[in-house]
This record gives C-alpha cells, structure tokens and sequence, in this order.
C-alpha cells in the first residue's frame, strides 16, 4: 500500500491537516465559550441607585440593591465608634490596608462620614449576606461581641465597619462601594463622581 | 423455520442482536457468589431512567427564567394532573439515587472492585459519580428557592478563591455578576444535556465491566477456573439468574422509594429543604444554609479549613481533593487480596472508620458551625484524607515503600502535626472547649499511630485467597 509512496511528503500533510483542523476547531469554539460571559444587557445593569438616609435613625440598617447585590447602609451610633477603636487586636485587617475599599474609605470608620457607613452586604467567604447583630454579648456569639455582623453560612464576623475578625473562613474586610452623598439625606451607591 | 427465527436472522445479518444479547446478558457468566450489594448497581441504573424520564416531563412544564420559574413549579406542583408526582418521582429520586450510588461505592471498596484488572471499571465510576454531582447542583437552582439561589451563590463562588482566574471564571459560569436570570437559564440547558453524557458514561462502565469480568465478594478470578467448554466453573449466566435476582431487588427498592414519595417526600427538610419553598431573595440569606444531605460531607471539610495567608484557597483545595482522590484509590490500595474478607484487619477498620466519618462530616455539614463543632469537622477530615493517603502504608505487604507511599505517609504526618500545631499554639487558631481539643488531640493522633506508624514499622499481611468462591 505505501509501496512508492513518499512517507515524508504523506507525513507532512498528515500534520498540516491536524493542525489546520485543530485551528479550526479552537476557531468554532471561541464563539461557544465567549457566549458564556455577560451580556450586554447584563453589563449595562449596573446603574448607580439613590438611597433616602432621612429616616435612618441612629443604630438602624437600610438595605438597597445595586448590581443584583445587597448594599448596607447604616447610621452608627456615638457608641459603635468607639467601640471600633477597641477591636483593633482581633482584626485581621484593621487599618484597612486590602484594597477592599475606595481611598476615601481607608480610615478607622471606613466611611466618608463618620457616622454613616455604606458597604455591600456579601460575605468575603462565599458570597453569603451576613446577618446584622447589633445585640451586645448574645448567647450565641460570646460575651466579647459588641455588634456586628455574623455569617450564618460559615460563621465568619465582622464589625461594625466590615472588617473581618482574624480566625474566620472570610479573608478579607466587607467591600465599601463607590458612593457619594448627592445631599444630607441622600446617597448614591454605586458613583462617587470619580473621587476613588 | 418460523417466521420470528426468519426476522431474527435477517437482523443477524445486519446488525448484532443475537451477538450482544449473548454476549452482555445470556452467556455474560457473572459470579455465583453475588450478594446483598451487588444489588446497587441495577438500581442506579432504574434511578437514572426515572431521573430521565421524569426530568424530560418536567421539563414540559417548567419555565427556565428568574421571573417564572418558581412559580412554575407551584404549577406544576397544584395545577398540573398529577405533576406532584412527577415531581416528587425526580425530587426523591435525586436523593435515592445518591444513597444507591453511596452503597454501589462501598460495595467497590469492600471487595476491591477498583483493583487490577478493573481500574478502568472504577475510573468510569468516579467519572459518573462528579458529573451527577453537578447534574445534582445544577437541578437544585432550578425551583428558585431561597436555598437554590445562595446554595448556588456559595458553590459558584468557590470558583472565586481560584488564584488570578477565579474571578473571571465565576463571572464566566454565571453569565451574570449576581446569580441571575442568565446563570439559571444555562444551568437549565445544562441539567437537561447532562444526564444523556452520564447514561454514556454508564455505557462505557459497563463495556469496560464486561471487558474484564464481574469481581465478586471473594475477590476470586472467576475467569482462572474454566470448565471444559471454557465457562467459568463458578459463574452463572447474567440472564436469567441475575435479571430475576435483580427484579426482586427492585420491587424492594420501588416500595420504599414509593413510601418516600407518597408520605414523606421533603424527608424532614433532607430532600427538599424548607428554605426553598420561599423565592429566591438576593437581599436576605436564610438564617442558616446547608446543601442537600449528599454534599454536605465535602461541604463540612470545605468549612474546615481554614482561610490562611488572605486567601480561603485552602478549604476550596480541600475538598476538591476530597473528591479527586476517589480516582486514586485502585493505586492506593497495595493489598495482594481484593477482598476484605482477605485483607489484613487494618483495612477493614479504616473502612468502618472511614464510613462512621463521612456519615458524621455529612451531619456536620448540615448543622450550624460552632467552634467545637469545628474542631470535630477538621479532625475528621484528616482521618477522611488518612483513609486515601495513608493506604499504601497499610494495606503494603512488603517491607520496600514506592515513594509516592512514601509522600502520601509525609503529607498525611504533616497535616496531622499541622492541625495540632493550628488547635493549641496558632496564634488565633481554633477556639472550641478544652474537653473537646483534648478528645478531637488523642483521635487525630492515634489514628496516624494506628494507620500511619504501626503499619510503616510492620507491613500487614493479608490472608490466602482461596481458588474458588466460597458460599
């Protein structure tokens, strides 16, 4: 069968045909693979959201959704500062030093106003939403706790500015959105007027 | 010649019939030893055609997208002529065919089916076991509960904790920055193509099964001893004495599968869970969420670990090798016997171990994590790895360790002097009472003395496997 035949010139085509064919093959599954990733509509989801502070009273947590996800805003109590500045030694990250935040976040309160805190409520674990506990010293999280936020999901905590305690899954501090205030009562998640 | 004979020809002639029917079913000689496991693996095989045939009728009637599906199913469920039945038939079997597939598992590990000459056989296996896994996952988002959508929010994001890529891949699967629309739309499409690559898979199983003939709970080499017409001397005709064998095993089967179906179907919140006759709400997470009872022993070693260096890489790690190293294990199992009614004793009490640990990883994976609760879960994971990993220390016959033996034995003493290193002198390490640090110590470390130290000093022996099968 291969009596005459030239063995080099059938090996070479053998290869150039494999290759072309498998060049071919990549080329038919780049549109099958990029199909996956978001969609246009789903890109330009992201639309900034305005949120009314005014009734917010001192202590109290205000859910809005940005991008699919769940954002915090809370007013903190005199009280929830202080107890900030005293939590230092069991945090992994306490001054913030992840770029999990804008600039303008990376102070001990991580928030432009002190008193006023807007973070995205997603566990840095597993993307879970934590639960707000603002009860000091509960059964369930032990005599230390001053408020914060707990993880059902795998028991990761956080304080009242979102920075994770050290020895938890969660690796990371809570994220803080870009965000400005359009006035006192009003902010807006999700643009800060390309302060970062 | 009658007329069937005629038609039977004429196919003979053109395709294999009469050929493959032999071949697979009437002179397929199996072992005439078979016992109460071996009926797991017919079983599996009716569950998969229930999945199938009920999914595809579900499929009739339920709605791919955010905005409907859940109230598709609470259609199907009180307006459709008989579609809770139908729907309770694929919910159950989801979690029938797991238990099935569990006890086939086991019934491999017991006699040693993944053993020279059946690798292959176990390789197809444990191929079939992860694509059900995410066949399993993907279905669960379908109904668009609450436990749907975090359960599948938590499951994509470990693909987060992958370094440099991981965030682009999660965005990727999703199709979306959140769970949405999107990701359930493809995670349909995915469930529904996904059972069809598994009944292939189960195709090839099985060519590679009838390659190399049935093991059995001897371990025997039926095939070494042949009668004169070259019929193994202890093997019986699949067709028909294993077909009525099995037949009965199914009527078993169907009436406990049916008495789930009819008075038990959510099974105390273990087959259908309760979060999820809520909707899917990305603003709140349940108070406490858990996946379906069959992930939770790899969700429980997943909790374990726990994040280091600023990354929590290690858990994700963790528990996919937990269910890589099921590929491993015909290379991990160094015994000369199959059986473990030949095996020396060290074998069979790392199986019981084994068994008892991952059944209480399963309940830990279902509970809340409490710190004490932690401290159970990471010694059981090392003992879950220390029943892979430290098998050729204990299932070796000869006094010479190969030296991945010798890896495996390395890696498992490091882990172990790890996690005790972690549970008392890590600075913030592991909290939990002193009782229980002091039980989860002497466990962890007398399992790597018994397992890992006893037999690196003295080779096990097994017992001699006899020609025949017994009983």
């Amino acid at each position: 069968m291969s009596e005459g035949a030239d063995m080099k010139k059938r090996r070479f085509l053998t290869a150039t045909t494999s290759v072309i064919g498998a060049v071919g093959v990549v080329g038919v599954a780049v549109p099958f693979i990029a199909s996956w990733q978001p969609s246009t509509r789903a890109k330009a989801a992201g639309a900034p959201v305005e949120a009314d502070i005014s009734k917010l009273g001192p202590g109290e947590l205000l859910r809005v959704k940005w991008r699919g996800k769940p954002v915090w805003i809370m007013r903190r109590t005199e009280k929830n500062l202080e107890d900030l500045k005293t939590l230092d030694q069991k945090l992994a990250d306490p001054a913030s030093d992840m770029p999990q935040q804008p600039d303008y976040a990376k102070n001990p309160h991580r928030s432009r106003k002190p008193e006023i805190w807007v973070a995205v409520g997603i566990c840095t674990h597993l993307g879970c939403s934590p639960t707000y506990r603002p009860d000091v010293a509960p059964d369930d999280l032990g005599p230390a706790w001053v408020g914060g936020f707990y993880c059902a999901c795998h028991g990761s905590r956080f304080d009242l500015a979102g920075r994770v305690f050290s020895g938890v899954p969660a690796p990371t501090n809570l994220v803080i959105p870009p965000y400005q205030f359009l006035d006192d009562n009003t902010v807006l998640v999700g643009d800060d007027g390309g302060a970062a | 010649m009658s007329a069937m004979q005629n038609l039977v020809n004429w196919i003979d002639d053109r395709f294999p019939m009469t050929k493959v029917w032999n071949e697979h079913l009437a002179q397929y000689y199996a072992p005439k030893n078979f016992n109460f496991w071996y009926f797991f693996g017919s079983l599996a095989l009716l569950v998969l055609v229930n999945q199938i045939l009920t999914g595809v009728w579900l499929a009739m009637m339920y709605k791919p997208s955010a905005a409907d599906a859940f109230a598709s199913i609470e259609y199907i469920m009180r307006d459709v002529e008989w579609g809770w039945l139908i729907r309770y038939m694929h919910s159950t079997g989801a979690s029938a065919f797991f238990i099935v597939i569990y006890l086939h598992m086991f019934r491999g590990i017991l006699y040693g089916s993944h053993k020279n000459p059946r690798e292959m056989v176990w390789l197809f296996g444990a191929v079939i076991y992860v694509v059900m896994m995410a066949t399993a996952f993907m279905g669960y988002l379908l109904p668009w509960g609450q436990m749907s959508f975090w359960g599948a929010q938590v499951i994509v994001n470990l693909f987060q904790a992958i370094p440099l890529v991981g965030e682009e891949l999660s965005v990727w699967i999703r199709g979306d920055y959140v769970i949405s629309d999107a990701t359930l739309n493809r995670f349909f499409a995915l469930h529904f193509l996904l059972p069809f690559i598994l009944a292939a898979l189960v195709f090839l199983h099985i060519v590679a099964l009838h390659k190399v003939g049935s093991n059995n709970p001897d371990g025997v080499e039926i095939k070494k001893n042949k009668d004169e017409n070259g019929i193994p001397k202890d093997g019986i005709p699949f067709h028909p004495y294993y077909t009525v064998k099995d037949i009965a095993g199914v009527v078993v089967f169907l009436m406990f599968f049916a008495g789930i179906i009819f008075f038990w179907p959510e099974a105390n919140g273990y087959f259908l869970e309760k979060p999820n006759f809520e909707p899917a709400n990305p603003l709140k997470t349940p108070d406490h969420i858990a996946p379906v009872w069959y992930f939770t022993p790899f969700y429980a070693i997943l909790r374990a670990v726990p994040s280091f260096a600023g990354t929590q890489v290690w858990g994700v790690i963790a528990m996919g090798v937990s269910i890589v190293v099921f590929f491993l294990l015909p290379w991990l199992d160094k015994s000369n016997a199959r059986s473990h009614r030949y095996k020396g004793p060290l074998f069979k009490y790392a199986l019981a171990i084994f068994v008892v640990t991952f059944a209480i990883l399963g309940y830990l994976g279902v509970v809340s994590a409490t710190a004490d609760r932690t401290l159970v879960a990471q010694m059981l994971t090392l003992i879950y790895f220390g029943f892979f990993f430290l098998m050729p220390a204990y299932t070796r016959e000869t006094s010479d360790k190969t030296t991945m033996t010798k890896l495996y034995f390395i890696a498992m003493a490091i882990a172990t002097l790890a996690t005790l290193y972690y549970w008392w002198f890590f600075d913030g390490g592991a909290d939990g009472s002193l009782l229980v640090k002091l039980i989860v110590t002497v466990i962890a470390a007398s399992h790597f003395l018994i397992f890992g130290i006893k037999p690196w000093l003295k080779p096990e022996q097994s017992k001699p496997v006899p020609e025949r099968v017994t009983g």
